[in-house]
């Protein structure tokens, strides 16, 4: 999957999960400064698994949009 | 299989997020967001066997049974006050009952556990009235030093007595085979031949973020099966029994079903995580605070160490 696609697919379930359609996000974008804590990076992987179709082993590392984007390529 | 009569016990001393902030850096608001948990009870001066024996005699009454009118007595537990005699066999000497009695270890699925056990022996026609206690004592399993685990137990003992009747109509239990994300090794003796268990292989030991997404994941998987095997819509169950581990949980399973939070009833706001007993110390407060009615649908559903589920469906008789 192109890395473009997966921002893209990240994006729209950051949006869904801040209800907030205007979110910016970069691969840089940090779950800590969208006061994302641990727990809600385990819903973010869960809706990621169901958006893309892999499972995602949880890891303490997934702290960025580039680490869930490092995960999902791992899992495809 | 039906409930007759339910009870619990509880230690005396009721420790606030507060006081845990005094020698953990931790605080009263990192507590309530990441869990819910504001207060749990924590053993000093009672042992376990204690808790069971408040619950079991309260249960007995309820149900107008004394402990001749007993045939099996099962607990549920990861902590009893000793690894041999059971916690069963304790309770059993304490309240003069004179049936079989032994202990079952499923961790926090251990009271569906005991209620599938008990389900069995009925269905066996090997007992008609059964005593089930799901009782923890978690204080003694948690690092105090370790912010992370600490804060999220309790102590506490349930108990029901369950009799031959149509009430329970659906129940499901798993092991998924994976014991990594949470787990506590037994103690060790003092065998020349092996060498020393590292201090730190005391304690409880969890992966809460495989632990959370397996409790998501399992509730949301088993609410659904049972659901489709009575051919029930997520509205017509009255009362969602949850395992009390994170009120996350509960709130994302609630989401999920997209429904009102008075179907969710929970206590770990004041009881914290008690493993086995935290269901039915549930249901007695929900008797006791008359919120189960004739004909009503309760579901129950756990999940822990293991990993286990159990899920359970009653169309309430009393």
């Amino acid at each position: 999957m192109s890395h473009n696609k997966m921002l893209q697919g990240i994006t729209e379930i950051l949006r869904e999960y801040k209800s907030a359609d205007d979110l910016e996000v970069t691969e840089e974008t940090t779950f800590e400064s969208l006061s994302l804590d641990s727990l809600d990076t385990v819903e973010l992987v869960m809706m990621v698994e169901e958006k893309f179709s892999v499972t995602i082993e949880m890891a303490k590392g997934i702290k960025a949009v580039a680490d869930l984007m490092s995960a999902i390529e791992k899992a495809e | 299989m039906k409930i007759l009569g339910t009870g619990a016990g509880l230690p005396a001393r009721r420790v606030y997020n507060s006081e845990l902030a005094a020698f953990l850096d931790t605080s009263d608001e990192w507590i309530v967001s990441h869990t819910g948990i504001q207060t749990r009870y924590v053993c000093v001066e009672e042992s376990l066997t204690d808790l069971a024996e408040a619950a079991g005699r309260q249960a007995l009454r309820n149900a107008g049974w004394t402990a001749k009118d007993m045939d099996l007595l099962i607990a549920a537990t990861i902590s009893g006050d000793y690894i041999t005699p059971s916690l069963a066999c304790r309770v059993a000497e304490r309240l003069g009952a004179v049936c079989p009695a032994f202990d079952v270890n499923a961790a926090c699925s251990g009271f569906i556990y005991a209620l599938e056990a008990a389900d069995a022996f009925m269905a066996a026609g090997k007992a008609e009235n059964i005593l089930i206690l799901a009782c923890e004592e978690m204080s003694k399993h948690v690092d105090w030093t370790d912010r992370s685990i600490c804060p999220l137990f309790g102590d506490g003992a349930g108990a029901v007595a369950v009799s031959c009747g149509g009430a329970l109509r659906y129940m499901h239990l798993t092991a998924a085979g994976n014991t990594a994300p949470l787990k506590m090794r037994a103690p060790r003796g003092n065998s020349p031949f092996q060498p020393d268990v590292p201090q730190e292989d005391k304690f409880i030991r969890m992966s809460g973020q495989e632990v959370f997404k397996f409790a998501v994941q399992s509730i949301e998987k088993e609410v659904g099966l049972a659901l489709a095997a009575l051919s029930l819509a997520p509205e017509d169950v009255h009362l969602y029994l949850l395992h009390q581990a994170n009120l996350r949980i509960i709130e994302s399973a609630r989401q999920k079903l997209k429904l009102s939070a008075d179907k969710f009833p929970t206590n770990i706001e004041r009881h914290g995580n008690m493993s086995s007993a935290a269901i039915p110390i549930l249901l007695n407060e929900m008797l006791e605070a008359g919120k189960v009615a004739e004909g009503d649908i309760l579901l129950m559903s756990a999940f822990g160490a293991g990993m286990t589920t159990g899920t359970c469906v009653w169309y309430w008789e009393s």
